[in-house]
């Protein structure tokens, strides 16, 4: 008798498990550092609301790349678009799902948020190594009044590949010939000179030890750790301050409609208030994926991150995208992912 | 072997003779056997595995790049042109400074703790000593780029620059931005790091020294230096150079401490106070992202180029331990 009660309730407790997974199904993706904050967010939000969990591990750009194609998640993550034949070749259907910036961050004393006025030549020829001090005549041509004294400037860069890096040589290459034709963009470069940090935090840390030292961070870092940024000259001639506002302005000014599976680096955009080194995060998807339902729930949670989720990400520094580009991935989706 | 010719007569075995063994008791005594032999074994195996595995993981890199590979300083991940030598050096020169900071700290603390303490000092110094060995080495690294660092960029390094950096020949190993990141840095927190591995080893070793030899010696009229020198050290030489090639092994291949405090930055300079590279923070800070086959296979071959630099300064050891055993005559 009791034999008999253990064993229905054994096969009750596994009936159970089955059918709580078969309504709880878990997500899984990998990739970018960049949006990760904002992904764990929405995961956790997502997660009370449906019980579904969308499990986000930061591996990195290439190695979320890298998962997608070899199907070991649902979808993938990287800051550097692929261009549409590698996509093509590899069945991936690939759309942004959030936009923030990369920021110039330096440490030199009495210079404080926002008063430090670059440009991207001279942002270049600093880290092309070109021009060495603080107190060179094209900075001080830009910045009449702040005193910046003439110490050595200390680069910092990233010593991990990442897409943050990606998108900071990209818009370099963008402005400056000579950076495109001696360095080149990658999410791994060869820096022409400076230390390296370890991830965005490794770049912050360096920046705060190093006197007159200068790096690049995502904003939210450089918010956080109540770091000196730099203003910056863009396409339209205007000086712009780091804000959501000016990403928000530059993913605006960018012209989605004729990208083809949204292959469009948003650094360097048009318009008067934009800032200039905008970066967006792309989702990778497989276009047939072999478990439909799988790809249906992944498609369920970016829409509801995409359309309901622009206060977590406003929270954490993003900035959300804008309402045609939303749309426009939307019917993406339709037409792309089966 | 009364007793047991009549146990095994009582259980209907043959009797032995004297001294030999059951059946039972060899077939156990080889099984004993074989597993020793297979445990040895088995990390030869496991050295063999990891050496050629690495070797066919880096074979794309020495086949484009061929002995180039070892001696070039580039390092372009967007050219897909990649050669080891600035890690190299940079492991090397961050684990000589590390030894040359370590081996005679280590010494004077198994010195103390052997010859000098007081039997009521002794515990604790040693237990500091094995909690130094017990901090992670992550920990190493936060310390040494929040604490360590500013202080040698404020105080140490402006000093170094100014006064030795002048000198004719060797100045130009001390000149450079006090950054405080850099290879002397990384050297020292190195050298911090593998101290509690020597100097324990030092002191087990000491302690093995008869005390009659060290009596003899004190009895004759030696001083503490002259017996420390020439009866304890000449005693325990092996061990010695054993337990700094063991501190030597894990400078070169200490990883997180070294990409906090050496700079991450792929520039060759003869100065210490340059940022600089080394193999194992390459390895750890580049393989996730690289994107190419090249730059993988260029990553997989630093790993295996590791492993030989390794080898050598173990051979080296050897080399050097049976070279001195010669002279003795024995």
């Amino acid at each position: 008798m009791l034999d008999r009660i253990i064993r229905s309730l054994a096969a009750g407790a596994v009936g159970a498990a089955l059918a709580g997974s078969a309504l709880a199904m878990d997500i899984t993706g990998a990739g970018a550092t960049f949006p990760y904050p904002v992904l764990s967010q929405w995961s956790t939000d997502y997660s009370t609301l449906t019980g579904v969990k969308v499990n986000y591990q930061s591996i990195g750009s290439g190695g979320g790349i890298a998962q997608i194609k070899a199907a070991t998640v649902d979808f993938g993550a990287s800051d550097k678009p692929l261009a549409p034949d590698e996509l093509a070749q590899s069945g991936l259907a690939q759309f942004p799902i959030v936009i923030g910036g990369v920021v110039p961050v330096v440490n030199i004393e009495g210079v404080e948020p926002g008063k430090l006025r670059l440009s991207g030549p001279i942002l270049a020829d600093i880290f092309l190594g070109k021009i060495q001090k603080w107190g060179d005549p094209a900075i001080a041509a830009i910045n009449p009044g702040l005193k910046l004294g003439d110490a050595a400037i200390s680069v910092v860069h990233r010593s991990d590949g990442s897409g943050t890096t990606f998108n900071f040589a990209n818009y370099l290459s963008k402005v400056s010939d000579e950076w495109k034709s001696k360095v080149g963009e990658g999410t791994s470069i060869q820096w022409p000179a400076g230390v390296g940090g370890k991830g965005n935090e490794g770049v912050a840390a360096y920046v705060k030890q190093i006197k007159n030292s200068i790096g690049y961070v995502e904003l939210a870092y450089a918010l956080q750790n109540k770091m000196s940024y730099a203003a910056m000259k863009n396409g339209a001639g205007n000086f712009v301050e780091p804000s959501p506002e000016s990403f928000q302005a530059a993913a605006a000014s960018a012209d989605w409609s004729k990208s083809v599976d949204f292959h469009l680096v948003i650094t360097d955009a048009p318009g008067a208030a934009s800032w200039p080194i905008a970066a967006s995060s792309f989702v990778l998807m497989y276009k047939q994926p072999k478990d439909a339902q799988r790809s249906k729930t992944a498609l369920d949670f970016f829409k509801w991150a995409l359309e309901k989720g622009q206060a977590q990400a406003k929270a954490l520094d993003y900035v959300a995208l804008p309402e045609p580009l939303v749309k426009q991935i939307e019917a993406y989706w339709a037409s792309s992912i089966k | 072997m009364t007793v047991s010719s009549t146990a095994s007569t009582a259980v209907g075995l043959e009797p032995l003779a004297d001294g030999e063994r059951s059946a039972a008791e060899t077939r156990q005594d080889s099984l004993f056997r074989w597993t020793l032999f297979g445990a040895a074994t088995m990390v030869m195996v496991v050295l063999c595995a990891a050496a050629v595995s690495m070797l066919w993981g880096g074979r794309l890199a020495f086949q484009t790049f061929g002995w180039h590979f070892i001696v070039s300083d580039a390092w372009d991940p967007v050219g897909r042109n990649f050669g080891a030598f600035v890690p190299i050096y940079g492991t090397l020169v961050s684990s000589a400074i590390a030894m040359v900071i370590a081996v005679p700290v280590s010494f004077g603390i198994a010195l103390f703790l052997t010859e000098i303490a007081p039997g009521w000092l002794q515990a604790p110094i040693a237990a500091a000593i094995e909690l130094l060995a017990g901090i992670p080495s992550i920990i190493y690294g936060m310390w040494g780029l929040f604490s360590f660092v500013p202080f040698m960029s404020d105080y140490v390094l402006p000093w170094i620059n100014d006064h030795l950096g002048v000198m004719p020949w060797v100045g130009a190993l001390f000149r450079g931005p006090p950054l405080g990141i850099g290879m002397l840095t990384a050297g020292i927190v190195l050298g911090i790091m593998v101290i509690p591995f020597i100097s324990s080893v030092m002191r087990d070793v000491f302690r093995t020294v008869p005390a009659s030899l060290k009596e003899s010696a004190y009895a004759l009229g030696s001083t503490t230096w002259e017996v420390v020198w020439k009866v304890v050290l000449p005693y325990t030489r092996s061990a010695v150079v054993g337990g700094i090639f063991l501190g030597l092994g894990r400078a070169l291949g200490e990883t997180m401490a070294v990409t906090f405090v050496l700079g991450n930055a792929h520039q060759l300079s003869a100065s210490l106070l340059a940022p600089g590279n080394s193999i194992a923070a390459t390895i750890a800070n580049e393989f996730t992202e690289a994107d190419s086959d090249i730059y993988l296979s260029s990553l997989i071959a630093l790993g295996f180029l590791l492993f030989v630099v390794t080898l050598i300064v173990l051979a080296i050891a050897r080399l050097m331990l049976s070279n001195l055993a010669r002279r003795e005559g024995r």
